[in-house]
């Protein structure tokens, strides 16, 4: 049993089909790539992973467990996080926090408002918990000497790095990137492989991520699911689908 | 027939409403900001006529386009000296801004002209209509705020829709960035919608100063924040949403006048508004805009 | 942990300041050092700066505009001012009735806060920013047009005159519409206006920097990703909406309390009151709760010391206003301020925001 089990997804807007049809099976420690040209509908897949959209058909499962149809906070609780295509950070809050917001729902550092208010031991107690496992999480992405920055301030590499790690925080089963190499140097993309990869091993993570960067794919992903015009042009090991003729047909034209 | 003259009452008030609320909406559709110093301009553009009718004795046409000039050179300035250095500046301090601009004119109007109500002699030396054998009166004042606002909105559509600065105005309060790199003037567009906004509430002042005379400093603020309430009713940054709301808005606060409580008239427009909000949160004609993710 | 004792040292300073503040003012009053002016401005201090912090926490924290503020004092203060006329005869130690009379308001504006949240906090900007402006002024005309009195039968309401309330001869009218409610027990003093502000900035301070601030302030930075990250927006909006009506209610019952007659006029309860709270917050810096109480005060006591300015002062106010907007925001501004000002002042912020 996979992971995440997607079965028949399906969403139009208006009378546009911008998703049909979408079958994907991840398995656990997966690293698993979703490419396709753009406006293939790769975001619109995301987005109905994670809730933001409600699919008009199909089926969700994440590791067993309906979950087709549920809001995005309920599917975060049930255990998918996910990036953005443009990095959506707590931007006026520090480092620190973003990671801590992600511990929200946590329940070894769920505590009342009240509690917070009026500062019972339980407060002290838990935000120390936080402080210590957020530290944790920043550690892994080499973000701890900018704990106390504020988000906004830090370089845009770091940004994205800072959003998995927030999103690392909810202790999700499926960790979903919306294009993470976007903008990034060479330098800096070959850094962000070894990142994921260190976060797949660590944290024995199941990744599906979106990427144009052929160089990152070709590096990292194991499996490949090829979407154009909303539908499933290829999908298996990343070598084979790579070298698929229609696949490079759509990339490059006839 | 009472119900019919109330309803000709609330169309009359409501008309005042939608030209101070076509002035609020082309003003936010382009600067994305409140106006809260509008409805002050308005209370200027009456004393201007004021002195001009009653203490100068100028012809009624000539006082009117006097306050209109007033008021236009006034809302350019205004523009240029407080709105325009803070193009780039947050929402909330382009507002506090135009709430000092508000308290500026007020207390301008006060040194100058003194908290003494001033009775306003209505511009409109029309007959008024008697229809049904006299039981139905439409007096002069009626007539004429209907009528100017009807003018004022097929002007102002027209404008919009065939000449070249109406094009530009569309294209800066769609995209002021991409305007200017379109080779758009976006500061001269913006200063020409706070020139024609204002030069409306010129015009609204006077008319709404001939249906109620009293005129005192504060005599814009109460219309200006119902006219605002009239364009964000009606889909702020919409000109036809503007002169419905503004419609819908008069008629209500008069009926509910008339037939539920003279007390609570303003609570009902309110609560109206706030339902209509609550369903539509754009208002009647505004645009829904979904953030992508 | 380091960042922590650092919060805590600026929230210790900001209690430190008011309790400094109160104590130079009391001293200044035994030694008969203070006018009478400044003494009845004592308590309205107290008020506008617990009601500029509460809108902070809408304002700053939760990144939403509101101009009803001034509504939920109004219900706050006619709540606590009818408690206290119905049982001014009951209880009979003041003290113990301003503290029901304050917990009577607050639960009152709180759940009014909830009420107007529910619905409203879908909407965004501007649109918020004028329901909630239409919303302050609901309850001042409702407030306006309310007959209530009490007689040995019980309670009787009205919206349209004292006299259709049908009342016993021996009966009270506790509110008279417009004349609003007379003879309440004043039960306030500067004291417990300074208690009111200190217990404020407890609360308002204590729930920033904790998780349910955390889960607000990210709502404020960014919805989409909160909602990402399982944070409940509907449910964090309205709890800092309605945290912060039920404060400004405290203010209300301050208000009722400082003076023998309430009425809801457009100058105390009007949005003309809500938008001089905003002024107060957004002059003392978005989100800084210090800010907000300085401001409150500072900008109090501006037109009293211009007094002697006469006619003039409240235009030289509307120029402050400008001008100080213009200096903090528009780019010339800046240039001149970083030129001529050590970047101190105004930068040291950066990094300290939490």
């Amino acid at each position: 049993m996979g992971v995440l089990e997607v079965k028949n997804l399906g969403i139009s807007f208006g009378g546009l089909r911008a998703v049909d049809d979408f079958n994907l099976a991840v398995e656990k420690g997966q690293l698993y790539g979703l490419i396709g040209p753009n406006g293939a509908g790769k975001t619109t897949v995301f987005n109905m992973l994670t809730g933001v959209y409600k699919p008009n058909d199909g089926k969700i499962m994440l590791d067993g467990e309906d979950i087709t149809g549920r809001s995005n906070i309920e599917i975060n609780k049930a255990g998918i996080a996910r990036t953005f295509q443009n990095i959506r950070l707590f931007s006026d809050l520090t480092v620190l926090d973003n990671v801590k917001a992600g511990l929200h729902n946590q329940k070894e550092y769920i505590y009342s408002t009240l509690t917070g208010i009026l500062r019972l031991p339980r407060y002290f107690q838990a935000e120390r918990a936080m402080d210590e496992r957020a530290m944790e999480l920043l550690k892994v992405f080499d973000l701890d000497q900018e704990a106390s920055y504020k988000a906004s301030n830090l370089p845009y590499g770091k940004q994205r790095k800072l959003e998995i790690a927030r999103a690392l925080a909810t202790n999700p089963k499926l960790l979903l990137l919306d294009e993470p190499a976007a903008g990034m140097n060479p330098n800096e993309t070959q850094e962000l492989m070894d990142t994921i990869r260190f976060v797949r091993d660590e944290f024995h993570m199941t990744i599906l991520l979106i990427e144009h960067d052929m160089k990152l794919v070709a590096g990292i992903c194991e499996k490949l699911t090829v979407l154009n015009f909303g539908q499933v042009l290829s999908c298996g090991d990343t070598s084979e689908v790579l070298k698929d003729p229609k696949v490079i047909t759509a990339y490059l034209g006839e | 027939m009472s119900f019919i003259s109330y309803l000709l009452n609330g169309i009359s008030l409501g008309s005042v409403y939608a030209i101070i609320a076509l002035g609020y909406t082309m003003v936010y559709g382009i600067a994305k900001m409140l106006n809260f110093a509008h409805g002050d301009v308005i209370m200027i553009g009456s004393y201007v006529a004021y002195i001009a009718i009653s203490n100068m004795g100028l012809p009624i046409p000539v006082s009117i386009l006097l306050s209109v000039i007033v008021c236009t050179v006034l809302g350019v300035v205004m523009e240029k000296v407080a709105y325009k250095p803070l193009r780039q500046a947050s929402k909330l301090a382009v507002l506090i801004t135009a709430i000092g601009a508000s308290y500026f004119l007020q207390n301008i109007a006060l040194l100058l002209f003194g908290a003494n109500t001033k009775s306003f002699a209505s511009v409109v030396n029309m007959e008024p209509i008697q229809l049904a054998g006299g039981q139905l009166i439409i007096s002069g004042e009626t007539i004429a705020t209907v009528v100017a606002c009807l003018v004022i909105m097929a002007c102002l559509m027209t404008f919009m829709k065939y000449s070249k600065a109406g094009h530009a105005m569309l294209a800066v309060s769609e995209d002021s960035g991409a305007a200017q790199l379109m080779g758009i003037n976006v500061n001269a567009t913006i200063s020409l919608t706070f020139a024609i906004g204002s030069a409306l509430a010129a015009v609204a002042g006077v008319l709404l100063c001939s249906a109620y005379p009293a005129l005192t400093p504060y005599t814009g603020a109460m219309p200006g924040i119902k006219a605002f309430v009239a364009a964000v009713f009606g889909g702020i940054g919409s000109i036809p949403g503007a002169f419905i709301g503004g419609i819908l808005l008069g008629v209500i606060e008069i009926l509910s006048r008339a037939y539920i409580s003279s007390q609570l008239s303003d609570a009902i427009v309110f609560s109206v508004l706030i339902i209509v909000l609550v369903v539509k949160p754009t208002g009647l004609l505004g645009k829904q805009i979904q953030e992508k993710v | 942990m380091k960042k922590l004792s650092k919060t805590a040292k600026s929230s210790l300073i900001t209690y430190g300041i008011v309790v400094v503040a109160y104590l130079v003012c009391e001293i200044l009053m035994k030694t008969g050092h203070m006018s009478s002016l400044m003494k009845g401005i004592l308590v309205p201090l107290c008020i506008y700066a617990i009601l500029a912090v509460s809108l902070n926490l809408t304002v700053g924290i939760l990144g939403e505009l509101s101009l009803g503020h001034a509504g939920f004092m109004c219900v706050g203060a006619f709540a606590g001012a009818v408690f206290s006329k119905c049982t001014a005869e009951i209880i009979t130690v003041p003290g113990l009735r301003f503290v029901l009379a304050l917990l009577i308001g607050i639960v009152c504006a709180g759940i009014c806060g909830i009420l107007i949240g529910i619905p409203v906090l879908r909407l965004k900007g501007d649109y918020l920013a004028i329901v909630t402006l239409a919303f302050g002024e609901i309850i001042k005309n409702l407030v306006n047009a309310i007959y209530f009195g009490i007689d040995k039968n019980g309670m009787h309401f009205s919206l349209k005159d004292s006299m259709s309330l049908g009342m016993e001869p021996d009966g009270v009218i506790i509110i008279k519409g417009a004349q609003g409610i007379t003879g309440t027990p004043t039960d306030s003093n500067f004291t417990i206006g300074t208690i009111l502000l200190l217990i404020t900035l407890f609360i308002v301070i204590h729930l920033v920097h904790s998780r349910t601030g955390r889960a607000i302030m990210a709502i404020r930075d960014n919805r989409i990703a909160a909602e990402s990250i399982g944070i409940n927006i509907t449910k964090y909006k309205i709890l800092a909406f309605s945290v912060s009506a039920a404060l400004a209610g405290a203010a209300g019952v301050l208000y009722a309390h400082n003076l023998s007659t309430l009425t809801a006029l457009p100058k105390n309860f009007g949005y003309n009151m809500s938008i001089m709270i905003l002024v107060f917050v957004v002059l003392g810096g978005i989100g800084s709760i210090r800010g907000s109480m300085i401001a409150a005060v500072v900008l109090t006591l501006l037109p009293e010391l211009l007094r002697a300015l006469n006619e003039y002062r409240m235009l030289i106010y509307a120029i402050v206003l400008i001008v100080i907007m213009i200096f903090t925001w528009s780019p010339g501004g800046i240039a001149l301020r970083e030129r001529y000002l050590p970047a101190k002042l105004f930068h040291k912020r950066e990094k300290e925001v939490q």
